[in-house]
Order: structure tokens, then sequence, then C-alpha cells
């Protein structure tokens, strides 16, 4: 393992002895079979594997969105498994961005809207709201789209909104679940652009899961897992 | 607040077909919940109505204790009463009768009776005594002769202008006895009012049980039945409850309240039922809505949405559904309650002969009581929050995961 190798002051995710079984289908399941994994800040990473191998489920528990049967999960140094579950779901308001693979926007809400969502949530005035909105939208290309609906958009357009959406209340980083596999290859090219973009100049943590070897071939370090265990770990130049 | 406010109207809105269905059920649970209670309501008072009118009324004064026994000798001054009550506002006039029993013969046939007298004219513009004249002519003022039901004439074998004999006690134990001529015959549609009425002027009566100047029987005639409690009440504090008894026509005639009541228990239980199948019906469509917008809650939950914030924002949902489903079922309503109530449902075949028989016009019209509006939109209402509960439950549970694992 290269736990020793880490600055831990710069982790934003720790993961010790995770597992992870379902137990109410007849035949158990042990998704995750004890993942040790620490993501530092900045990083621009992929998790890669055969289908069924517990990329979802490794992504789930990270952003608290599921339980761990084992193991620990602790996020910008906080243990997330001693938080309530009301606790839990203000943490992931205010400390982690999602991207799921599709439909990830409120359909009846615009674009803007969408992305105004959690700081109003967050209760964030609404010049604080305006000035954020406007900025990640002219970051995601489509400032010219604030007003449109979902349903007006393009897949390709409503993965950006969801990213910037994820990027409002400035998370520590950003998961995403396979977020490009329901995008042709040019939509594909241009979010991984943008993704690329935000982490190289604004420094943001990327963490994502692909079957696309076009996108992990733009991924820093490419985290493998196969029946619940990192089979390999690489770093990228 | 306003954000969920905004959400929950979009919602409305965008699902303009769901939304559509479910005030469209609510429409028509609140409209055949009034429509029913209505007519129901409606035909009972039209009913009860038509009975009191036809010869009770829906008050009568008496010194106390004649209901009971019907003893000429429980007769009274009416002056005093008369003046007492004159300034009650919802009283048109007091119609005197002065009634007791009596024998009736022709010949070898000899029959009990009830002798009443009356006055002609006041008593023909309270029960429309005239038009009920089926052979002969009404009284008149000063009419030393008779009216005799119907069937009473049939079971004497009488015709018009035969000399009936009618014996009795008169006030006090004196001897009453005396020969009228009979100057008409009445159909009465009550067949126990048929059997046994005699109707004489009020003075001829008076003389015949040797009662001068006195009555038994003081019938309010009102300027509307709704008045009659405010009538009672009125009465019953101005005059000596232990001298005079002011009985209303539930105490009088309480096998038609009796009846009443039953029909409006079956009533309700069909009420229930209705209130059962609308329940399943909204409840399905809450079901739907939940299913189909499960990976939207599933999102709203992961990216930082509170449980009570969603469940807000359904509440909402479901109360504006509700409210415009009951405000809908109410207007829709209206104008055909109101056209039921000016032209009422007829009733064909043997119904309308039971009904006929009893004097009642055989038609099923509409309330238009208020109440019954605002109950059964209350009502149903009442039910929508109890079913709005479901959702709240299901989303206090909903696991983003699970909800968006599809
Ligand atoms: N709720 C659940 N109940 C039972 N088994 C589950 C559940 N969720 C996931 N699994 C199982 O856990 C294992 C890992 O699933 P997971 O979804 O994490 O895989 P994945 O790597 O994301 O696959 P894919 O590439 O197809 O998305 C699989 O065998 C899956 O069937
Ligand atoms: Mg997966």
């Amino acid at each position: 393992m290269h736990l020793e190798k880490f600055d831990m002051k710069n982790s934003v995710i720790e993961i010790r002895d995770l597992k992870k079984s379902y137990t109410e289908t007849k035949v158990h399941v042990h998704a995750l079979q004890g993942v040790d994994l620490i993501i530092e800040k900045g990083e621009f990473t992929a998790i890669v594997g055969p289908s069924g191998s517990g990329k979802t489920t490794l992504l789930n528990i990270i952003g608290g969105l599921d339980r761990p049967t084992h193991g620990n999960v602790k996020l910008n140094g906080q243990d997330i498994g001693l938080l309530s579950d009301n606790q839990l779901i203000d943490f992931r308001r205010d400390h982690i961005g999602f991207v799921f693979q599709s439909y990830n926007l409120i359909p009846v809400l615009t674009a803007k809207e969408n992305v105004e969502f959690v700081m109003l949530l967050q209760k964030q005035t609404q010049a604080d709201r305006d000035a954020r909105t406007l900025e990640l939208m002219t970051a995601v290309g489509l400032a010219d789209r604030m007003h449109n609906r979902p349903n007006e958009l393009s897949g390709g357009q409503q993965q950006r909104v969801a990213v910037a959406r994820a990027l409002a209340p400035k998370p520590a980083f950003i998961l995403a679940d396979e977020p490009t596999a329901n995008l042709d290859s040019k939509s594909t090219a241009d979010l991984l652009d943008l993704m690329a973009t935000l982490n190289q100049e604004e420094g943001i943590t990327f963490v994502f899961s692909t079957h696309d070897q076009r996108v992990i071939d733009r991924a820093r370090r490419v985290i493998t897992l196969e029946d619940g265990k990192i089979r390999s770990d690489e770093y990228r130049a | 607040m306003t954000t969920l406010v905004k959400l929950a109207a979009r919602n409305i809105w965008r699902n303009r077909r769901r939304t559509l269905i479910t005030a469209a059920s609510i429409l028509f649970a609140v409209f055949f919940s009034i429509l029913m209670t209505s007519i129901q309501r409606g035909t009972w008072g039209h009913m009860v109505d038509s009975v009191v009118r036809y010869h009770f009324g829906y008050v009568q004064i008496h010194k106390a204790g004649f209901w009971e026994d019907r003893s000429i000798d429980n007769a009274m001054h009416p002056e005093d009463l008369a003046e007492t009550l004159s300034d009650a506002p919802e009283l048109r006039s007091l119609v005197p009768r002065i009634e007791s029993f009596a024998l009736a013969s022709l010949g070898s046939r000899t029959k009990g009776a009830l002798v009443i007298g009356i006055d002609p004219s006041l008593e023909d513009s309270f029960t429309s005594l005239r038009n009920r004249v089926a052979k002969g002519s009404y009284l008149a003022n000063g009419d030393d002769g008779v009216l005799i039901a119907e069937g009473l004439a049939e079971y004497l074998d009488l015709q018009i202008n035969d000399t009936l004999v009618l014996i009795s006690q008169g006030y006090h134990g004196t001897n009453a006895a005396g020969k009228y001529p009979v100057k008409g015959m009445v159909h009465l549609s009550n067949p126990e009012l048929n059997k046994q009425m005699i109707y004489m002027e009020l003075a001829a009566a008076q003389w015949f049980y040797g009662a001068e100047g006195l009555v038994t029987t003081l019938v309010a005639d009102l300027n509307q039945a709704s008045a009659m409690d405010e009538f009672v009440g009125f009465a019953r504090s101005r005059l000596d409850t232990a001298s005079y008894e002011i009985m209303d026509y539930t105490e009088m005639l309480p096998d038609l309240i009796q009846a009443r009541e039953l029909d409006l228990a079956g009533g309700q239980i069909f009420l229930l039922i209705l209130y059962l199948i609308v329940s399943f019906g909204i409840f399905g469509t809450l079901l739907m809505m939940v299913k189909e917008r499960s990976y939207e809650f599933g999102i709203l939950k992961a990216i930082g949405m509170r449980s009570s914030q969603i469940n807000i924002m359904l509440w909402l949902e479901t109360m504006a559904l509700g409210l415009i489903g009951c405000c809908a079922g109410v207007l829709f309503a209206l104008p055909i309650i109101h056209h039921l109530k000016r032209n009422p449902i007829r009733m064909q075949g043997n119904y309308a002969e039971a009904y006929e028989q009893f004097g009642v016009e055989p038609v099923l019209p509409a309330s238009t009581d208020p109440q019954i509006f605002i109950m059964q939109a209350l009502t149903i209402f009442a039910i929508i929050s109890l079913l709005s509960l479901y959702p709240i439950l299901k989303i206090m549970r909903l696991e983003p995961v699970k909800a968006m694992r599809n």
C-alpha cells in the first residue's frame, strides 16, 4: 500500500478497510471487500473496472449516499459514519458535488435555477447566488442557456449544467458516476475538457468512474477495481 | 419556503395531465357527495314540509296535556295568547281550532270521528283545505253544515245534504249533540285523516262542544319552516310552560321523524362507501406520483434537500390539488343543484303512488343549503389531507441510492 507516500493534510478522501455486503438478497453479494484509498486535493482520478466490480458502490459510500458494512470514510477530516441522517444530508449539500449518469437536473427548474438550488438550500443571499451562477454558467460555456429548462438542453449541455450545479457550493470534491455514459463522443470530449480545465485552473478535485477508454486516457490517476478490491492504482504523467 | 412554494406550483403545472386526473377525481367526489346529500335532504325537507303543512303545521300551542288526551276540557281562551305572541317576527298568523272526538251516525251506522272547528278562511290559507273539496262546497263563516272526509262518508254511506248526527261529551261534562247537514266532502290523501275528519265552522263547533269562545289548538303559520326553532324558543320564553304546551312537528309526528332518521342513516352509509371509493382513487394517483418521481426525489435528497423540505413541497402540491378539486366540485355542483331544486326529478310508478297517497308530490327536489356544500367539500378535503400522509411516509424512508437505481 502507498499510504505512507501521501501528505495526510492534503487528503480530501480517506478510506480504510471498506467493506460492503448486500444481504437482503438470497445470495449475499460482497460488493466491496476491503478497500483502502486516499484521494488528495486536486486529483483527477478515474475509477475503472468491469461491470459489477463495485465502482458505483464505492462512489455512493464516498458520497455518503450509502453506509458501509465495515470500515470508515473520512471526508475533509470528518468521519461521516458519525453523522446522523440529517447531518449527513447537510454535509453532502455543503461539501460534496454530485454528477450522476443522467437526469441530474430538476425538470421544473431552469438551468440557472438548478445551479442556484443548493445555494438556496444553504440560504445564501440573492446577490451571492446571482454572481456565482453567472460565473459557473459562463465557466461551463452555457451563459446563454441560463433560462432554458433541462428538456430544452442536449444531454451534453445537461451534464455541463450538472457540473456547474455540483460546483456551486464550492465542495471539497466532485464525484461523478459514469458522467459520459449517455453522451456522444463530441459531448464526451467537451465535458472532459471542461472538467480538466476546472481541475487545472481552479484546482477542483474530481473522482469519476467510467468504462470509456477515451475518458480513462484523460485521467491522471486510474484506480482499477475487480471483485470489490483494488487491483491496480496507476499515476500518469 | 418561497423556493418550496415555487417548486410545488411548477410541479403542478408541469404535470398537467396528472394534475387534471387528480383534480377531476376530487371534483367528482365532491360533486357526487353534494348531489346525494342535497337530494336526500331536499326530498326529506319537501316530504316533511308537505306532511306538516297538510294539517298539523310546524308548531301547535295547546293547554298543557291536550295532545295526550285530546280532551275538550283542555280548551283555552286564545285572545291573551295571540296578544302575547303577536310580536313574534316569524309568525304570519295563529290558526285556531277546537277539536275533540265524537260519534257520528247516519241511520244505523255509527263511527268515531274527529270533529274539528275551523276558521274557514284562515284554515284555507294555511292548509288549502278548499282545494281538497271533492264534492259539494267549502264552509263559509256562520255556516251550520259540515265537511266530511271521503273515507268516513263512504263508511257511513252518506251523500251531500244528508243530515249527520254527532254525539260527544262537551266542555266540563256537558252533553254535546246536534244534527248537521253535510255540505261537502273533502279528499284527504292522508289515510288516517281520511277515516275520521269532520270539519265545522269554528263558532258552530264551539257551540256544539259547549265551549263558547274557547279553542283547543292554535297552529302557528310561520313565514318559513326554518324559523321554527326561533319561534318555539320565543313562545316558550313568553308563555307559562306549566300551563301551555308548545309543540313542534318533531314532537307531534315522531314516526315521520324516525323514518327520516333511518333513511338519512342509510344515506350516510352510502356516502361512506362513496368516500371509500374516492379515497382509493386519490390514493392511486398519489401512489403513481411517488413511484414516477422517486428518481427525482432521490436526486433532491442526494444533493442536500432534507426529507422535511421535500415533504413540505409535496404537501403543498397535494393540498393545492385538493383545494382546486374541491372548489371545482362545488362550482360544478352549484348550477346543477340549483336546477334540480327548481326542476326536481319526478318519480314514476309505485314510488310515485306511495308518495301521492300521503299527499306528497312525488318529486325529489334538491336542497341548496350552503352547509351541504361546505360540509362535503371539507370532508373530502380532510380525506385528502389524511391521504397526503402516504407520500410523506414514503419520502422519509426513501434512500437515494435505491430510488436512483433504475
Ligand atoms: N442494492 C443492491 N442489492 C444487492 N446487490 C447489489 C446492490 N447494489 C449493487 N449490488 C451488487 O454489488 C456489486 C457491485 O455493483 P456496482 O453497481 O457497484 O458495480 P459497478 O462497478 O458500478 O457496475 P457497472 O459498471 O455495471 O455500473 C454487483 O454485483 C451488484 O449486483
Ligand atoms: Mg455503476
